[in-house]
């Protein structure tokens, strides 16, 4: 006579019809522990009797209670991911600004910044567009490529275009306007350094191809008869 | 003013609306007053109102419903193809075609060469200018 078990063994398997189970031959090998019943822990599923607990140390009732119950704000553990880039913007694509300043002009793109932004440059020799952040939606992206393997972008994040914060802070009215003329921000030499880096190759793979560079330097407008949503970019 | 393209059966017409829109395709029936019954080499044989098709030139020789076997072959010694792309109908459709295909790049690259081009023709006609008024 088999011995009895303390408590009759409720099958870890419910059913979902007569017949069938919930749960795969895989899945129950997994659940019986089959895996673990192994010659080594002596044929049987090892036990791990629990450690022996250091003794906790005893809490002091607190000072001091508020007098109205705070609600905590629930947990939030969203990481923001970078917006998802159009399959079409690759770097290298030339794409067409549609706002802003620089409006119409056709720009290269770089690379995506982790804000989401695009990292463009005009070239600035051609058009006049430094290295800049743009967003996705006011661009155009066409299918003519530039080649961009000579350029090294590795460097440029968010916190490069960061505004420069002024610590100081005039008050005085009459110093006002005289502090104003001198406070003309001028654009510091390492970022025109980067600027022709990046411009480099990149006009070395522009010129050649034909009509490119006249191309970038022109601006995109639409003119009688164009309709947006038959053309081909 | 008699007609000269008429609807018998052999005849190449071109679809103007609908699904197949822009495609050549031969009558190869007639059902009724309406319609035609309609095959191309590369789509199933099917009925197709007149209002939808635009009759050309060309015809090919062949018995009522071919099998689509005879229809091809019947195409190819006919010479559709090149004789449609070598009319002038047939070149404008595939002129405007080319034009809706153009890159934002290749519109500027035309106006560059249409903007040279206006160029040398102005500078031919000054010269006739001058030739005649001396």
């Amino acid at each position: 006579m088999a011995a009895k078990r303390k408590t009759p063994v409720k099958s870890r398997n419910p059913d979902l019809i007569r017949g069938v189970g919930k749960y795969s031959r895989s899945k129950m090998y997994h659940k019986r522990g089959l895996w673990a019943i192994k010659a080594k822990h002596g044929g049987v599923f090892p036990r791990h009797d629990p450690q022996p607990k250091a003794p906790a140390a005893a809490e002091k009732p607190p000072k001091f209670y508020p007098a109205d119950d705070v609600k905590k704000p629930l947990l939030n553990k969203r990481k923001p991911k970078p917006t998802k880039l159009r399959a079409s913007i690759t770097p290298g694509t030339v794409l067409i600004l549609l706002a802003g300043r620089f409006m119409g002009k056709r720009v290269v793109f770089l690379k995506q910044l982790p804000s989401g932004l695009l990292l463009v440059t005009g070239p600035f020799k051609i058009n006049g567009v430094p290295l800049r952040r743009v967003n996705q939606s006011y661009v155009i992206a066409t299918s003519t490529k530039v080649d961009i393997s000579g350029v090294n972008v590795e460097k440029f994040d968010d916190k490069y275009f960061a505004k420069e914060v002024d610590k100081k802070k005039k008050k005085n009215e009459g110093e006002f306007f005289e502090a104003e003329k001198e406070d003309k921000k001028k654009l510091p030499e390492d970022k025109k350094e980067d600027q022709k880096a990046v411009d480099a190759s990149l006009l070395k793979s522009i010129e050649g191809v034909p009509d490119l560079k006249a191309y970038l330097a022109a601006r995109f407008s639409l003119k009688s008869g164009m309709k947006p949503h038959e053309l081909v970019f | 003013m008699p007609f000269k393209r008429y609807v018998e059966i052999g005849r190449v017409a071109l679809v103007n609306y609908g699904k197949d829109y822009g495609k050549l395709v031969v009558i190869v029936d007639v059902v009724d007053q309406n319609r035609a019954l309609v095959d191309a080499p590369d789509m199933v044989r099917g009925q197709m109102n007149f209002k939808r098709l635009t009759l050309t030139d060309i015809t090919i020789d062949i018995p009522r419903v071919p099998k689509k076997k005879t229809l091809i072959e019947a195409m190819e010694k006919a010479d559709v193809k090149t004789k449609w792309e070598n009319s002038s109908w047939g070149r404008k459709l595939i002129v405007q075609k080319r034009r809706a295909s153009l890159n934002d790049f290749d519109r500027f690259k035309l106006m560059l060469a249409k903007i040279k081009r206006a160029g040398v023709v102005r500078q031919e006609l000054a010269k006739l200018k001058k030739e005649n008024a001396s």
